[in-house]
């Protein structure tokens, strides 16, 4: 390669065109492919040099090792990130600000909205800390506009305080958590599942929250836009966790069907409130109150961060207090009944009465797995929790007594999410295969584990 | 008008306190302006000045501590048309949310922001705050605070703001008069109340017998640079009034959000996005 290059006068750093002009030989592709993407990618000078370089290695080789050839498909497929497709069901679900701080490895989402912003008349701002990110998002809600946050752990945990806010206030509120590997600064490039608890958990005092968790990036694109939705409809914070294997990682998709990804409005009051007095945390029998927006006629809109009456006036009347956090919470059971009727809370995938349960990106590599033992002759079952809050108890439980063995695989060390199966459902899971070095698990690792298990 | 804009709730604020004038000069600044208070936003922060969004009958945020200004953003981004006030304290604006005020400003997002700062923290009983005088003895600096004051007035110049004033809850109408300017002023538009504390500074003597008004004195304030001067003035003569203001782009026009409805005026059931899939080929 270093010949070819002194051959053609090109810098040291072009020899990966010379690789990649004899990996297409190789293979027995077709050269003007690559040619073609070299144009497209360099600029200037080096445009000639690296045509020059790719076709010197494509001439220098003789064999063939594999005959590839590019595959047509019927289906029209995209090609994405899953940072790629929360934006896109941002976008969709008619996210009309943005506000982020830069972190890896959630930027990609801020630069993914900040391209688009003007053909969609969408805002985004770059905040100058979480903070602010996630209060401005909160302000925007209040005033009636769908807006989402993307941040990584650091940068959730100077949001804790907001999400709260969004609580206690009934703001709507979406928040994509891309988890790295923690604790602090931790590997900022690397992936992990250590923040169920912590999302589960995060700010202080008791309050209803909603926690996602897409598996792939298919899921990341349609759960994005139920989100939204969630979050209007029963004006609760929502939380999208996934990790950075499933935010950078790209995959072929089919071209998303926006007949399943439709807006649902929440109880909203716009231009004119037509009773006596609007009281904007009215308490009603399913605890979501109608939601005048700023602005409206005859309607004056107090929000509180301070407990508050049903108006909205800061008050410490206990009855009154044990009511708000009642009606709070009764949102979330209500969520729970539609999204088990609508067989959102969970997923599975084949049939066995061996068990794998795991969440967000493992489903991809569990899924593999499956694949390999079923070549074995072993059948499992995969078990996707896509809500874990609500927490699908009732789901979980039926594939406990349906199982003989029950393996938790998950990026963590603590089997955060088979600790929540413990304290919800009162069962230990027989198998926990963890990993938190980070990276993503292997294929071979998973069927390895359930092999050794069943020996 | 003036019932409209009083809500049930009694003010829990001492007599005496600077917060009774503050909020009756800003309900009058409204009714002189007329303007209608379903399009009026008041966020507040935490401290005694907090409570203001309770006592005041127009659309109120009452927020966490510090955040007073990237939500009041927020909300102006969303709808433009509505008019958003901030209030803040010397501990909410100076201390726990200080990096938000410089960024804000510099933004030049069309948002108003009222500090009541009274040098002490009061909700807390007593401590010494950002802008408390070195030496300041308080529960928490019991051998006087070691720190100089903050000079928010320089803070807010130097950060970009388009529209700098003081003003002292002891001269009613000046302060009325400069909430209305603020309020008329397009961009961010930022005042510095001084304001005793009854119960842990009390400070009517020492700034009565100091404050004169700029615009007696035939303070340039499109001058930048007198502004900046004036900013250091302490001390013996304490000017109040408006600094500095200046047009600049707001950070809405700059976005060209002018000509368009507002953000919560689109329609958003069926967003088409097949127009980006070409990215994903």
């Amino acid at each position: 390669m270093s010949k070819i290059i002194r051959q053609i006068g090109a810098p040291k750093i072009v020899r990966n065109s010379v690789a990649l002009g004899s990996l297409v030989k190789l293979l027995d592709y077709d050269l003007s492919i690559l040619l073609s993407v070299i144009k497209d990618y360099y600029k200037g000078k080096l445009v000639e040099f690296n045509l020059k370089a790719a076709r010197l290695g494509f001439e220098c080789i003789s064999e063939k090792l594999f005959s590839l050839k590019p595959r047509r498909v019927n289906r029209k497929m995209l090609f994405l990130s899953g940072n790629e497709a929360i934006a896109l069901g941002a976008i969709r679900a008619g996210m009309k600000l943005f506000a982020g701080y830069p972190i890896t490895p959630a930027t990609p989402i801020l630069h993914f909205l900040a391209n688009i912003q003007k053909q969609f008349d969408i805002v985004v701002v770059q905040s100058e800390s979480e903070i602010a990110a996630i209060n401005t998002v909160i302000g925007a809600w209040y005033a009636g506009v769908r807006a989402m946050t993307a941040t990584s752990g650091p940068g959730f945990s100077l949001m804790t305080e907001a999400l709260g806010q969004a609580a206690i206030t009934e703001t709507p509120l979406v928040l994509v958590l891309v988890q790295r590997h923690g604790p602090s600064t931790g590997l900022p490039t690397h992936t992990s599942q250590g923040d169920l608890r912590f999302v589960l958990h995060a700010s202080q005092g008791e309050f209803p929250r909603v926690v996602i968790a897409p598996g792939d990036v298919s899921e990341a694109f349609y759960l994005t836009v139920e989100g939204f939705n969630i979050a209007e409809r029963y004006q609760l914070p929502v939380i999208i966790i996934i990790d950075k294997f499933l935010a950078e990682s790209y995959a072929s998709v089919e071209e998303f069907d926006l007949n399943k990804a439709k807006v649902k409005r929440g109880k909203i009051i716009k231009d004119e409130f037509k009773g006596n007095l609007y009281k904007r945390f009215q308490i009603t029998d399913d605890g979501i109150s109608p939601m005048a927006l700023p602005g409206t006629k005859n309607a004056i809109v107090k929000v509180n961060t301070l407990e508050h009456d049903e108006e909205g006036f800061t008050t410490e009347n206990p009855e009154l207090v044990k009511k708000m956090i009642d009606k709070r919470f009764r949102k979330l059971e209500l969520l729970e009944k539609e999204l088990r009727e609508r067989e959102l809370l969970v997923r599975s995938y084949g049939d066995g009465k061996i068990t794998i349960i795991c969440w967000g990106s493992v489903k991809g590599p569990a899924l593999e797995a499956q694949k390999m033992l079923k070549d074995e002759g072993i059948h499992t079952r995969v078990l996707q929790p896509i809500f874990i809050s609500p927490f699908p108890s009732i789901e979980i439980m039926k594939v406990f007594n349906e199982s003989e063995i029950v393996i938790v695989v998950e990026n963590n060390r603590l089997g955060q999410l088979a600790s929540l199966i413990k304290e919800n459902l009162l069962l230990k899971p027989h198998h926990m295969l963890l990993k938190y070095d980070g990276q993503p698990f292997y294929p071979e690792e998973i069927y390895d584990f359930v092999m050794k298990v069943i020996k | 008008m003036k019932d409209q804009l009083e809500t049930r709730i009694k003010p829990i604020w001492c007599p005496g306190c600077g917060n009774h004038v503050i909020l009756s000069a800003f309900k009058r600044a409204i009714i002189e302006l007329g303007i209608k208070r379903e399009k009026i936003v008041v966020v507040s922060g935490i401290g005694c000045h907090g409570r203001i969004s309770d006592y005041i009958n127009v659309n109120s945020f009452h927020t966490i501590h510090g955040r007073v200004l990237p939500l009041a953003l927020g909300i102006k981004l969303a709808n433009k048309e509505l008019i958003v006030v901030g209030f803040s304290g010397d501990g909410d604006a100076y201390a726990i949310g200080l990096e938000h005020l410089p960024h804000a400003a510099k933004k030049n997002v069309d948002i108003k922001f009222f500090v009541h700062n009274n040098m002490v923290y009061g909700l807390t009983k007593g401590q010494t705050s950002p802008t408390s005088p070195k030496g300041f003895i308080t529960k928490s600096t019991p051998y006087g605070s070691p720190e100089e004051p903050l000079n928010p007035i320089a803070l807010a110049l130097i950060s970009g703001a388009t529209f700098v004033a003081r003003g002292f809850v002891g001269e009613y109408v000046h302060l009325k008069e400069l909430f209305k300017k603020a309020i008329l002023h397009k961009g961010f538009a930022f005042i510095d109340i001084l304001q005793p504390c009854v119960t842990y500074n009390n400070t009517y003597d020492y700034f009565r017998k100091r404050v004169y008004k700029l615009e007696d004195e035939g303070h340039d304030f499109t001058d930048f640079k007198k502004a900046l001067e004036k900013a250091f003035e302490w001390n013996s003569r304490i000017p109040i009034g408006v600094f500095y203001q200046v047009r600049k782009k707001t950070y809405e026009e700059i976005l060209e959000l002018e000509n368009k409805p507002p953000l919560v005026d689109y329609d958003i059931t069926d967003i088409r996005i097949e127009s980006l899939y070409h990215l994903f080929r």
